[in-house]
């Protein structure tokens, strides 16, 4: 072979790529399979990598040493450059640029997360070559987003050879592109910059979309998939084209695959997999069930326990990525949201992908706005389709999924449990990312039952943002859902404390006694102080005891307790002591009975509970003895039953509702702050009687 | 907030319990332990008319002097138990019940999902981060 002059740049450029070609590590000789991936890189024709091959004496060694390999690349530039390939070429002709190689993608990843590195380094570089600005911006954007899915540690299994064949064409495609820009540029950039692309091949970025696709195909192969891998491989170059690195991107050819699979399971394409034939035919993939419980999670986005076609999808794609070792992320990817416009015809699915792309991506593209000019494009191929789509592209993509998915949620299940889509969706704002957050907003309105506190404030606070078009369709939407949600669920815990506090004067007074519900002590003591003392208060009413009118009153006080101090009457009532006696010690107070039984006789009849009985007594004599502030209370909490059944109503209703409830919070937590102090006595009343008990039975 | 949520089968073994002071984890455990027993008395109180007299939302089980346990019940008698701290601004009992039902609701969804068995721990992520979110931020 004659001798080779190399200038120092090409000397290191030539030694990299025999380093990257050498994978056995053996150092003079380098696999063939590498070296013609390489060779194809360069994106010669084939007859003239034969040709190289042969001038470098491959063909007669039969493998490539370095020498022949840096012949070999050195004829490529020659060739690249449109020089006649002639071996006195090799050292005659100066200054050629440095062969270029645009990479193949997924035949030359794996093993390479130790060249990740480099690609952060040379950064810079990467939209230099064969890659328009966009794109390595969006590179570039994706490569940190993307780096969450794609995991540095556990390389992406990825059969190389399975797509060479296709590979070529497309990137002959892009090569001619680019060509034009490379030649001018001054090697040492070239060659930096020329790198990198090869650096970059091996990154996370694109290698996961494509690893996607590619472990999508191998997992076809080793499970239980059939699935042809070069129609795989054409996906891959399509979406390499395509311009979205979103790695949870389903490719058409896995969307299709999918779609069939659901078939299998649901002839129907707007119907339903129900959670039992899921889980079975999610369990043959054999993943753990703590993370099939995750992918569930992550998937049924209504949270109704079955899976349609989109949620299907994402959950075998998520199935698919973890198979292949990529961690499941913390909540639904964009692109796997399921887009739930588009379920009318199969046909359509085809169409969608490329909007799933789209609506998927603006993640990448930094406003929302800069899709919009690409989805123009595609406008005229959706309009064709469904006419929802039309609407759902302008500007709150993602508000209209989810209200027409609420439409469709409702009017397909009518049957179903509506409180489960309501609830989940409160509950899973934090989740959901924020483009949905509005949706989530907006399904707040249309799904809120018995929430209309919390959930109303966040309500009001989305509405500003929401353009007319999404307002005229909430309107649309807001009258189904609601009809149906307010009918089916119905709230029924509010209505019974209402009930319970009306009957009562105060939260206080029934939690008190709820409080010591079988404890009949407990609310013997509190209802026994003041029946002990009228026993001895009327044979002591002729003594002189000085000390019984305190008693009395403090009997009297504590059994008409909150109203004692407006109510001065009560104060010398005695029947209602005696009512007590009677329902505790009918033993004690025989001769009470004639006295006790007008009026509270009816009431005092013998419980069957004395507990609750006691309960339901104090509570009357309470009402009986405080008609002025009752009626204030009860009114109050008359109009807490309304509260809950205005949800459905518009914001001024609601924010009505909240004042009101604001007002009863106040008068309610006032009322609550003077029985407390009102509890306070009579603690003080029954500790002291307790003494003086003592001190009458201890002697 | 709350500083201890759990969650309790209907057997009366927990599917779910969380503390946000991790040191006195155990105190906690044995606190709602014993709510177990308020709980039961207040569903097994109504005598008469079973369904409808009983009230799902508990209230304020007992109060103790450092905090105070709410109680919930399901109608598969699953019960949620809320341990407040009482140290700072009193909840009011919109703000529990607000929160039973948030409990409620993400209880739900885990039982939505199928691949989860009644009768195992909760594991559910989205479970975990419903909790976090009521547990108190300070501790």
């Amino acid at each position: 072979m004659e001798s080779l002059t190399l200038t120092d740049v090409e000397q290191k450029y030539y030694s990299d790529l025999f380093v990257y070609c050498d994978t056995d590590n053996t150092k003079k000789v380098a696999s063939n399979g590498k070296v013609l991936d390489l060779f194809r890189a360069a994106q010669l024709p084939s007859e003239v990598v034969l040709q190289i091959t042969e001038l470098c004496g491959a063909t007669r060694l039969g493998h490539f040493g370095r020498s022949q390999f840096y012949i070999a690349l050195k004829l490529i530039a020659v060739a690249q450059s449109g020089l006649p390939l002639r071996v006195e070429s090799l050292n005659s002709v100066k200054d050629l640029p440095l062969p270029r190689f645009v990479v193949a993608k997924n035949e030359q990843e794996a093993r390479h997360t130790a060249m990740y590195p480099d690609l952060e380094n040379q950064g810079p570089y990467q939209g230099v070559i064969p890659r328009p600005p966009g794109r390595g911006q969006v590179k570039k954007v994706s490569a940190h987003e993307v780096i969450q899915p794609c995991p540095d540690t556990t390389s992406p299994v990825v059969s190389p050879h399975q797509s060479p064949p296709t590979s070529p064409h497309a990137w002959r495609k892009h090569k001619r592109q680019a060509s034009g820009g490379n030649v001018e540029r001054p090697p040492v950039v070239v060659a930096g910059a020329v790198w990198t692309p090869f650096r970059e091949v091996q990154s996370g970025t694109h290698s996961t979309l494509q690893t996607v696709s590619s472990l999508f195909q191998r997992i076809v192969s080793i499970c239980y998939f059939p699935l042809n891998v070069s129609l795989c491989s054409n996906e891959i170059q399509r979406q390499s084209s395509s311009g979205y690195d979103d790695p949870w991107k389903i490719t058409d050819e896995q969307r299709q695959y999918y779609i069939n699979q659901f078939k299998t399971i649901q002839p129907d394409l707007n119907g339903f997999i129900p959670g039992s034939a899921a889980k079975e035919f999610f369990t043959k993939s054999k993943l753990p069930i703590l993370e099939l419980s995750h992918i569930w999670e992550l998937s049924d986005f209504d949270k109704d326990g079955a899976l349609t076609l989109d949620e299907f999808c994402a959950a075998f794609h998520l199935v698919v990525a973890r198979k292949n070792g990529y961690d499941l992320p913390e909540k639904l990817p964009e692109s796997l949201m399921p887009k739930l416009i588009d379920l009318d015809d199969s046909a359509e699915v085809p169409d969608q992908a490329p909007d799933v792309g789209y609506s998927g991506s603006p993640v990448e593209v930094t406003p929302n706005k800069s899709p919009m000019p690409s989805l123009n494009q595609t406008w005229p191929d959706l309009n064709q389709g469904n006419e929802d789509t039309a609407i759902v592209h302008p500007v709150p993509i993602r508000m209209t999924p989810s209200k027409i998915h609420m439409q469709e949620m409702e009017l397909k299940r009518t049957g179903s449990d509506h409180t489960h889509p309501t609830s989940p969706l409160m509950a899973k704002p934090p989740e959901l990312s924020e483009e949905t957050k509005l949706a989530t907003s907006m399904k707040f309105v249309t799904a809120n039952s018995g929430d209309g506190y919390s959930s109303s404030d966040s309500y009001t606070s989305d509405q500003d943002p929401i353009t007319s078009v999404v307002t005229r369709q909430r309107s649309n939407s807001g009258t189904s859902p609601e009809g149906l949600k307010v009918a089916a669920a119905p709230p029924p815990p509010p209505p019974r404390p209402n009930a319970s506090h009306s009957r009562s004067s105060s939260l206080d007074m029934n939690r008190n006694f709820a409080a010591h519900p079988t404890g009949p002590q407990q609310s013997g003591v509190v209802a026994c102080p003041p029946a002990i003392p009228p026993r001895p208060l009327p044979t002591q009413t002729s003594g002189p005891h000085s000390g019984h009118r305190s008693d009395e009153g403090l009997a009297a006080h504590s059994t008409t307790s909150p109203q004692q101090i407006p109510e001065q009457p009560n104060f010398a009532d005695f029947s209602q002591f005696q009512a007590f006696a009677a329902s505790d010690q009918p033993s004690d107070d025989g001769e009470k009975h004639p006295e006790s039984l007008p009026a509270k006789g009816s009431i005092m009849a013998p419980p069957p509970k004395p507990v609750r009985r006691r309960l339901k007594s104090e509570d009357e004599l309470q009402d009986e003895a405080l008609p002025p502030k009752s009626n204030v209370i009860a009114t109050v909490l008359a109009t807490l039953p309304s509260i809950p059944r205005s949800v459905g109503k518009d914001k001024k209703a609601i924010q009505a509702s909240i004042r009101r409830n604001k007002e009863t919070n106040t008068v309610l937590a006032r009322l609550n702050s003077e029985l407390q102090q009102q509890l306070k006595d009579l603690l003080e009343e029954r500790i002291s009687l307790e003494v003086q008990l003592e001190q009458r039975t201890s002697p | 907030m709350a500083v201890c949520i759990a969650v309790i089968a209907k057997e009366n073994y927990p599917l779910y319990i969380r503390s946000v002071p991790i040191q006195n984890e155990l105190k906690f455990h044995y606190t709602v332990h014993t709510s177990l027993d308020v709980v039961e008395e207040k569903i097994s109180a109504v005598g008469k008319a079973m369904a409808d007299q009983r009230e799902l939302y508990l209230g304020l089980l007992y109060p103790t002097e450092d905090y105070k346990v709410y109680g919930c019940v399901t109608n598969s008698k699953v019960k949620f138990v809320i341990v407040a701290d009482s140290s700072n601004t009193s909840l009011r009992d919109n703000e529990i019940r607000s929160m039973f039902r948030k409990l409620h609701n993400s209880f739900t969804d885990v039982m939505c999902n199928p691949f989860y068995n009644p009768g195992d721990t909760i594991q559910s992520k989205a479970f975990d981060s419903m909790v976090s979110a009521m547990m108190v931020q300070a501790s």
